[in-house]
């Protein structure tokens, strides 16, 4: 059984300042690094001899907008299913350079994953076979998940948040 | 994967880059509205005769925005979107998500309300099964296993049906247990149906399992190696059959799974017969933990100690005064969950089902995300029918278990 601890020392030892801000929220191991640095810790983590960390659950975006520098960030959950160890990795991105690689040569479930992301996000991962989109339609001029985009028609009247003292 | 003979045609000679191929390609449009797709999806696919040569899938036919509808949704109205993603086994999407939200919160939830849901989800799992194979029945050709099936899955919802009023869309349970105990009728139907599905199930096996010809069409079609599946992001009865033994309920059991005693079944050429035997044997499994479960069901309360985020009794909030605060407050929404960020997984009816939760101290989540295991495993179809004929693809597809409400979140 792996500990946190131990991964991260060994990631560290490695990749030694590109790897920072370590945290286990409900004892999940979650690290930020760069994003040149992403793609060589999965094939390091995906090749280490006893981690054997080779199972990509996810790739998911998050927007920030009230970040300068920092507005979105790519999530990687990676497992281990011989050791049953998760690792979450984050690759923090400045909207006016949103490019991070892509990681459909280490694993072939990233390629939707990346699509997916690109279509709400519009993070642009370099060296994607077939960067489209994917769920919604190809017309579309505009990145859905970003919070400018507000759920509801900001015209409404019923509706206003202060009426019930939010 | 039956060979097929190519016979080079003289007046249409090859007009690709593939030497092997004889006549000219045909474009085939499988979907979005086809009685096989079983779902709003489509394929692209680029036959040669009978033989496919490529594939390419369009998907977001039914997309509805379920990530951005949740970032405006307190967290109980959140479950039932989850109901709408893998239909066929709605329950089980609907305790992954208050168990993600029972991790935010750390609230413990009793025994008796545990075993409850692990009753229900291993009902949603044998109805999600029963369909697959049911339809891969029909698929190849064989109508009557299906209607022997559809006679237990209507069965199992009308236990939903007496657990929380509905069929298909159940929002079945609350954050911190579940809305009400099991009724006497309940038990009884939970019961009889343990009582009556081997039969049944027996029935349809020996209609399948050792037939001849449902053997010739399955067995060696569309198979994946456990390298390729993994490397697919394959979970669930899929991966199973390719044989690698992950199960998320034994891996990383939640909801008392490692109090009972069942096994997981593998298979080992990952091809569609033994993604049907895998499905077939879970259903005996979770057969056994509903019975365990049903002769172990503890006494005690069905729902956790927490106000704040469970609904209190009705005859409390016509009498107390916090309970109507509380009431209230739940009511509209205006109960601010703690800042943290939390991963939790369930074993759907497809695989890994993830909620990636990320609370900024809100009423809503700042963000949410769903791992679809329909979504990340379908990007194999095209490799996997890659070579083989028309019907083969159908039948391959079909023992995938696409669901397109998952598919498309």
């Amino acid at each position: 059984m792996l500990s946190n601890q131990e991964v991260a020392e060994e990631l560290i030892k490695k990749f030694g300042n590109d790897v920072y801000d370590f945290e286990d929220p409900y004892g999940l191991l979650t690290l930020t690094t760069t994003r040149e640095q992403i793609i060589p810790i999965l094939e390091y983590l995906f090749h280490h001899d006893r981690f054997k960390i080779n199972f990509l659950t996810d790739i998911t975006g998050i927007h920030y907008p009230d970040s300068p520098g920092q507005e979105f960030a790519v999530v990687y959950h990676v497992h281990s299913l011989t050791q049953n160890f998760r690792v979450r990795l984050k690759v923090f991105l400045a909207e006016a350079d949103i490019h991070v690689p892509t990681a459909t040569p280490v694993y072939a479930s990233a390629n939707w994953m990346e699509r997916e992301t690109y279509d709400f996000f519009g993070i642009i991962f370099d060296g994607h076979p077939d960067l489209r989109r994917i769920l919604n339609i190809d017309e579309m001029d505009y990145f859905p998940m970003r919070k400018q985009y507000p759920m509801e028609d900001a015209t409404r009247q019923d509706k206003i948040d202060a009426l019930f003292g939010r | 994967m039956a060979d097929i003979e190519l016979v080079p045609n003289k007046n249409f000679p090859a007009k690709n880059d593939h030497p092997d191929l004889v006549g000219e390609l045909t474009t085939l449009n499988l979907g979005p509205t086809h009685p096989a797709t079983h779902g709003i999806f489509q394929n692209i696919l680029q036959m040669d005769g009978e033989k496919i040569v490529s594939g390419e899938q369009t998907i977001g036919y039914i997309h509805r925005a379920f990530e951005k509808i949740a970032e405006r949704r307190p967290f109980y109205q959140i479950t039932t979107l989850t109901d709408r993603m893998n239909y066929c086994s709605s329950p089980i999407n609907n305790f992954g998500w208050h168990m993600t939200v029972e991790k935010l919160l750390g609230i413990e939830v009793p025994k008796r309300a545990q075993y409850i849901r692990v009753i229900l989800m291993e009902l949603a799992r044998i109805s999600d099964h029963l369909i697959c194979n049911g339809i891969l029945g029909v698929d190849s050709g064989a109508y009557s296993g299906f209607l022997y099936l559809m006679e237990k899955r209507e069965e199992i919802y009308e236990i939903y049906e007496e657990i929380c009023g509905a069929r298909l869309t159940t929002n079945m349970g609350r954050i911190g247990g579940m809305e009400r105990d099991f009724s006497n009728e309940a038990l009884r139907k939970i019961r009889e149906m343990l009582k009556s599905l081997p039969p049944v199930l027996k029935e349809f096996e020996n209609l399948f399992n050792r037939n001849r010809i449902f053997m010739d069409r399955t067995i060696n079609v569309g198979p994946i190696s456990a390298e390729r599946a993994l490397s697919y992001g394959f979970t669930g009865p899929n991966l199973r059959a390719a044989g690698v033994d992950y199960d998320v309920r034994v891996m990383n059991p939640y909801s008392s799974y490692e109090d009972f005693d069942f096994i997981i079944p593998i298979g080992q050429s990952g091809d569609t017969y033994d993604r049907f035997m895998v499905r077939n044997e879970e259903m005996w499994q979770s057969m056994k933990i509903i019975d365990q479960a049903m002769n172990n069901l503890p006494e005690g309360p069905f729902f956790a100690d927490a106000p704040e985020y469970y609904l209190p009794p009705k005859q409390e909030v016509y009498r107390s005064m916090e309970a109507l605060i509380y009431h209230f407050k739940i009511v509209m929404g205006e109960i601010d969950a703690p800042v943290g960020e939390v991963y939790h997984s369930v074993e759907g009816g497809n695989g890994e089902l993830g909620f990636y939760l990320i609370s900024d101290g809100g009423r809503t989540p700042y963000r949410l995300h769903f791992r679809r295991p329909s979504f990340i495993y379908y990007q194999a179809f095209p490799e996997m029918c890659k070579g083989t004929t028309l019907s083969d693809a159908i039948l391959i597809m079909s023992s995938l278990n696409v669901i397109a409400g998952e598919l498309d979140a």
